[in-house]
């Protein structure tokens, strides 16, 4: 392995399967499709894959959630493995793609599938949306600190820290809305997006209110779909279809309580240590990103990781969204696909998926200019894992 | 203001000890004997001091409100909202914070910093949960 692993792997291949709300198919179809096609992007078949990984694998949680392990899926593609991952704990959602290339870089396996695949829509046919423990007899680990006193969602426990930042830095409503209006017009840019219908600030605000200062477009919604990417070894790089994608820098840190509530500061989030990490590992700066596609799971989110990537200074992440800044044609183009608020809740990977597409000059209407670097920062509270990617 | 239709926390290894001083009507926390740090949620080891020797200790139950959101959403069938989740931190220790209910409280009085004081509501026989009130009167 070099001194910079980052640059032994890249990213070869990119697929999705069917986007939508209640699909009513199974995750396992959906991730299926989704890999054939990342595996045909790439120019391989599906023999030449020796490493699958996915976040979480299975683990206990809502219905719709986790999606499939990794040896389901390797039984149904009918391949061999020298290396696989899963796991639910690690920086963000992105975990297995940044593992994938470090066992990439290691010499474990020379082509990785790794993906992430959620059936949240159909799972809520037939209840509604459930916060988490309901219904539960009784509660157990941290969330028995949080979900008996009705804080059954991370919308909840995000929300605090929106108040907090609100309260120390003059944030305000409008300024969460210019993530939510501005997703939504780049929704309008993408035929796989889910909301497309345009939406004004007004609409915005007169959404009804889910966890205060969070209303209903503050929150992304859930979706059907899986996204799969293709890991390959950089010696590959010159025999591929499509230009790749390479890794610059990841951030996998965390410097505080690993906890919602005991963090330390609520107006930051385990997205600073990531960011800095990743900065210390590349001579490109923030002023050398084209495209930044950043979690928003809750409009705060994308504010938080706007301030921890060092796009502006702390507390000043709302002013900075306001002129037309975070547009396209704007100097930081973000969540060009629609974000997971307009685009759905494909939980982390639709933004990787958008970068790798952005740096392709795939992106049709939503294209961004001459774009060369991209930004994917996953993730909230103390969660984060982040990735500079580059043509 | 009943808190029962909400799932209650199970007893567990570093939890029960906590749970059964709030139904006894303390708030109480694990300390560190040697380095004085409170620890919760409960572990059998300081962070601080990496000291083992940790024991229940009181708390003055008094807090400073560090932020909060009003839950307008149900999020089971039949949920009464809307309602008032603080994260409140104690007096006796920096960043030393519960998630719990602000009650007695209308929406629009609630100011980050104000001060606050615990009150409990019981749950079961072995269970109460700590929830906060103000602590000047209205």
């Amino acid at each position: 392995m070099s001194a910079k692993p980052e640059r032994d792997a890249l990213i070869a291949g990119v697929g999705q399967s069917a986007i939508g709300r209640r699909l009513f198919r199974t995750d396992l179809d959906l991730t299926c499709e989704a890999a054939l096609a990342a595996i045909a992007d790439a120019g391989l078949k599906p023999d030449d894959i020796d490493g699958i990984a996915c976040y979480p694998g299975p683990i206990a949680a809502p219905s719709g959630f986790a999606g499939p392990g990794v040896y389901d899926v390797q039984d149904a593609l009918g391949v061999d493995l020298r290396w696989h991952l899963s796991g639910g704990e690690g920086p963000a959602q992105i975990s297995p793609i940044i593992h994938a290339a470090l066992a990439v870089a290691a010499g474990l396996c020379r082509h990785a599938l790794v993906y992430r695949t959620v059936t949240e829509a159909t799972a809520a046919a037939d209840t509604g949306r459930l916060g988490i423990g309901a219904g539960a007899a009784e509660i157990r680990g941290f969330t028995a600190y949080l979900i008996p006193f009705g804080a059954m969602s991370a919308a909840n426990w995000l929300a605090l820290y929106a108040r907090r930042h609100m309260h120390e830095y003059g944030t305000t409503r409008r300024h969460l809305g210019l993530i939510a209006t501005t997703a939504r017009r780049h929704a309008g840019l993408n035929p796989q997006a889910v909301y497309r219908q345009p939406m004004t600030m007004d609409d915005y605000l007169a959404a009804r209110m889910i966890s205060e200062p969070f209303g209903l477009y503050d929150c992304d919604v859930p979706v059907d779909g899986s996204t799969a990417v293709i890991v390959s070894s950089a010696a590959v790089g010159r025999d591929l279809p499509h230009p790749p994608v390479r890794f610059e820098a990841f951030g996998t840190a965390i410097r505080a309580r690993p906890s919602w509530d005991q963090w330390g500061d609520l107006t930051t989030m385990a997205a600073r240590d990531a960011a800095a990490q990743m900065w210390s590992r590349t001579a490109l700066t923030p002023a050398d990103v084209d495209t930044a596609q950043l979690y928003d799971g809750f409009s705060f989110l994308t504010l938080a990781w706007i301030e921890a990537l060092g796009f502006c200074a702390r507390g000043e992440g709302g002013p900075f969204l306001e002129g037309g800044r975070i547009d396209l044609g704007g100097a930081l183009p973000l969540n060009t696909w629609g974000g997971q608020l307009s685009g759905g809740r494909l939980h982390g990977f639709g933004f990787v998926a958008e970068a790798v597409r952005q740096l392709r000059g795939a992106c049709g209407d939503r294209q961004v200019a001459e774009c060369e670097v991209a930004v994917v920062g996953v993730g909230g509270g103390p969660v984060a894992g982040c990735m500079l990617l580059t043509r | 203001m009943s808190l029962f239709f909400r799932p209650p926390p199970a007893l567990e290894p570093y939890s029960e000890a906590f749970w059964r001083a709030c139904r006894a009507g303390r708030l109480e926390m694990a300390r560190c004997t040697p380095c004085g740090w409170f620890i919760h949620p409960g572990r059998p080891i300081c962070p601080r001091c990496r000291g083992r020797d940790l024991a229940p200790a009181p708390l003055s139950g008094r807090a400073r409100l560090y932020s909060h959101t009003v839950n307008h959403q149900a999020w089971f069938p039949g949920q009464a909202v809307p309602y008032v989740i603080g994260l409140v931190e104690l007096v006796e220790q920096r960043g030393l914070r519960l998630t719990t209910n602000i009650v007695h409280c209308p929406p629009d009085r609630l100011a980050i910093d104000m001060p606050l004081r615990v009150t409990f509501e019981i749950v079961n026989d072995d269970i109460a949960l700590p929830l906060f009130e103000p602590a000047d009167p209205a």
